[in-house]
């Protein structure tokens, strides 16, 4: 077993960064997020590992020196959250069409605007369905759990790198800034020139004489290139989303009422599950931990026997459109959600699902 | 065993710091613990306030709306929270600076005086340890040696020759509580 | 008299000057009389008498330069507007053994990059920016630049540029020659033969400090005509270039060895 740490999400994601071998953390400081920097920085990760750390200018640079970076093959990354990460949506867009694997980390906090420094999961339209212009996916990663900040850090670049896709871990204020004990995994040691040159040949690493210059780029003025580079983009979504499909469920086996969660919001609703079972309500929950591709088919498996669905999440009702997709009418799907940075009580969430789903 | 707790007091208290010392001593009993702070402006001299859950099982939400103890340390907090503590449930405050006292008859309260038994022992900087001796009396949860064994583990070793008044302070804590009837 | 043929003409003993291999095939897509085909030959003349073919890493723009990478032999990448600084600081600090260079416009640059110039410059990263300021957007089809000088017309300052209106022509390398972060900086242009022996050196200077990690930005302007947007013939455009924009943003070094010179 690995090492137990107690930690705060944010500092098991850099603990992590160094651990699974990352070459590279540009970012720029935003509550709820900053202590991913500042816990690289005091963890000197260029003499553990030769890790390189760069407090950028703005969340703008920071996206671009990762798009600079994983052009030429190396393992990099930045987190912020929610306008940070706003920021950050035009070099998504250019990383995503010029196919490069790299990770971010948005732990999210209320919005619109400056919003608030409150926890919420109203960005989830901006992490799965674009955020940045042009159709492009990202793969979004939704832990509910330090663990689990710590773990999808090696998931999400082993995702980006099968993929040459950029790859998401949408997290929230509450994960970002809770403790946790969290058992890390051992360290990975960070790729060699040589097995960067030789695993990514795509990557600008310098033109050896005997090969074609490699060209990054996400333009193509003639207009049939770029069809078919979008293309090329779709089916390889198609792929990301027949294998990468990952969720919890739990007591779904014998449940007549669903809940759908992720992240903070699915810790709550099992509370409220816990309760319901208590109540004799056959009550299960399915955790959504891939966002995008999201279990469209894991939710339709159980509609055998649901009868209805309730879909929680901290914002106005993002996820429950792709519920509602999934399920195609078949059952009710009814949403409970708090705005702003407040945050439900099992006991709110339980009495929705009375009123709406079941019908007391 | 599930214990939920909330800590609150003034940022700068320790109340963080205490919540900290609180989950690593469930650590080293084999606990599952959580540690949800307050956090942002309100940190810097505002109210600061800590959710801890010390339990035998999985945690599921790291966010509470109601506590099995509360440890209050300021009057902002105490009429925050009072209100919060589960019936039969623990309120334990420190009476320096509260003007209204606690009221409800369905919990049971404690009172230590920690601020001014820190400053009479010349320790007002582990004034949170006197606090949480009363807590551990009161509420025998975490054990006295995995307090100690969490306090190796959370404090830097520079630290470290602190312990044995951090310990002196805990003692203290579990002499000077005392239920309050109201 | 006989007539002359071109095949006796172009012979190899007749051969006086050779392109590059650093440069491709490709036929170049910039306007006849544009400075920007200069510049890039310059360029990777340098990358191949310094030997850096294997190990140069360009970085180019938003602007008519976006398809220098169909034209330079080396490994490119393509920068979003502005950018290619924080890119070529991602490039460089993950592989400090490269030779990493950015290749920008004024708007790219003294524009909607003005905070990854600066902040690159502060920084002292150790790496060379070349810079092309022809006074005007020239891709999109001939909009005022940050460098547009006053009272010059252009499709968005079609009654000149009014400095109470529209703020005053930047001069980003004076800027940039007073940060820390600098090494070298100079202003140079590609208009004449003359012209362009100075502009060859000081980019091969501007390499050689990358090379030997002199700690700090080389930074190579460049004063180039767009005769299309500034709508004049090419001998006229860099006529006016010479009476215009030369008072404006004189030539000349302004940092040598990290030293202000000018």
């Amino acid at each position: 077993m690995g090492e137990l740490r107690l930690m705060k999400g944010n500092e098991a994601i850099g603990e992590a960064a160094i651990r699974a071998g990352v070459d590279a953390y540009f970012g720029y400081p935003i509550t709820p997020q900053s202590e991913v920097i500042e816990y690289l920085m005091a963890e000197k990760p260029h003499e553990r590992t030769g890790m390189v750390v760069l407090q950028a200018e703005s969340e703008v640079a920071s996206i671009n020196m990762v798009y600079g970076a994983a052009a030429t093959g190396k393992k990099v990354m930045t987190s912020s959250s929610s306008p940070g990460v706003s920021l950050m949506m035009e070099g998504v867009s250019y990383i995503a069409g010029a196919e490069l694997p790299c990770v971010l980390v948005n732990v999210v906090r209320g919005g619109p605007g400056l919003g608030t420094i409150q926890p919420s999961q109203a960005d989830y339209f901006q992490a799965t369905k674009g955020g940045g212009h042009g159709d492009y996916r990202m793969i979004v990663l939704a832990p509910a759990s330090v663990q689990e900040m710590s773990d999808f850090i090696k998931l999400a670049f082993e995702l980006a790198f099968r993929y040459r896709n950029p790859a998401m871990i949408l997290s929230d204020g509450v994960i970002g800034q809770m403790m946790e004990k969290v058992v890390l995994f051992d360290p990975i040691p960070r790729w060699t020139e040589e097995e960067i040159i030789k695993m990514s040949p795509w990557a600008t690493t310098g033109k050896p004489l005997n090969r074609e210059r490699n060209i990054i780029t996400s333009l193509d003025l003639q207009p049939h290139v770029q069809e078919q580079r979008n293309i090329r983009l779709q089916n390889k979504y198609a792929t990301i989303q027949e294998k990468e499909v990952r969720c919890e469920k739990i007591a779904c086996d014998d449940a007549e009422y669903l809940i759908v969660a992720y992240g903070s919001s699915a810790r709550i609703a099992q509370k409220a599950l816990d309760i319901a079972r208590a109540q004799g309500i056959r009550l299960g929950l399915l955790r959504a931990i891939t966002l995008w591709p999201f279990p469209t088919k894991q939710i339709r498996e159980l509609l055998g026997h649901v009868k209805g669905i309730l879909t929680v999440e901290l914002s106005s009702g993002q996820m429950v459109e792709d519920v509602r997709l999934a399920v195609e009418g078949r059952v009710n799907v009814e949403f409970y959600g708090r705005m702003g940075g407040m945050i439900y009580t099992p006991e709110e969430i339980l009495g929705v699902l009375k009123a709406k789903i079941i019908g007391e | 065993m599930t214990e939920e707790i909330i800590i609150a007091g003034f940022g700068g208290q320790g109340v963080l710091s205490m919540g900290k010392i609180l989950a690593y001593s469930g650590i080293m009993q084999d606990q599952e613990v959580s540690w949800m702070p307050s956090y942002g402006p309100e940190m810097r001299g505002g109210t600061a306030n800590v959710t801890v859950i010390l339990s035998d099982e999985r945690i599921s939400s790291p966010i509470l709306h109601f506590y099995d103890t509360a440890i209050i340390l300021n009057q902002q907090s105490m009429d925050k929270f009072e209100p919060s503590v589960k019936p039969g449930g623990v309120l334990i405050y420190d009476g320096n600076g509260i003007t209204r006292h606690p009221s409800r008859k369905d919990i049971h309260i404690y009172r230590v005086d920690a601020a001014d038994e820190a400053t009479r022992l010349g320790l007002s900087k582990i004034f949170n340890m006197i606090v949480l001796g009363g807590y551990m009396k009161v509420k025998p949860v975490v054990r006295l040696e995995n307090v100690i064994l969490g306090l190796k583990k959370s404090l830097p070793h520079r630290y470290h020759d602190l312990i044995p008044d951090n310990e002196k302070a805990i003692l203290r804590g579990m002499e000077i509580i005392e239920e309050v009837k109201v | 008299m006989a007539e002359i043929r071109l095949e006796d003409i172009i012979r190899p003993e007749n051969l006086v000057y050779k392109k590059t291999p650093l440069m491709t095939d490709n036929i170049l897509s910039y306007c006849p009389g544009c400075g920007h085909g200069t510049a890039h030959r310059l360029i990777m003349e340098v990358v191949e008498e310094l030997g850096f073919q294997e190990k140069t890493i360009g970085i180019c723009p938003v602007g008519c330069s976006v398809l220098a990478y169909d034209f330079m032999n080396i490994d490119m990448q393509q920068a979003a507007h502005g950018r290619a600084p924080a890119l070529a600081t991602g490039i460089k600090r993950t592989w400090p053994g490269r030779i990493v260079f950015t290749y920008q416009g004024d708007g790219d640059l003294a524009a909607i990059g003005t905070a990854e110039t600066i902040h690159v410059c502060n920084r002292g990263e150790n790496l060379t920016m070349i810079f092309i300021n022809n006074g005007i957007y020239g891709m999109t089809g001939g909009q005022m630049a940050p460098t547009t000088l006053e009272g010059m017309k252009s499709s968005t300052s079609p009654y000149g540029r009014d400095v109470h209106m529209m703020g005053y022509p930047l001069k980003m390398t004076e800027v940039v020659a007073t940060l820390p972060g600098t090494y070298f900086v100079t202003r140079q242009a590609v208009h004449t033969p003359a012209a362009v022996r100075k502009a060859k050196k000081a980019i091969r200077i501007a390499f050689e400090n990358q090379r030997d990690n002199k700690g700090g930005v080389s930074f190579v302007e460049i004063v180039s005509n767009c005769n299309s947007g500034w709508k004049m013939r090419p001998v006229d455009a860099n006529h006016w270039m010479e009476q215009n924009m030369f008072p404006f943003f004189p030539l000349g070094d302004m940092k040598v060895d990290g030293k202000i010179v000018k």
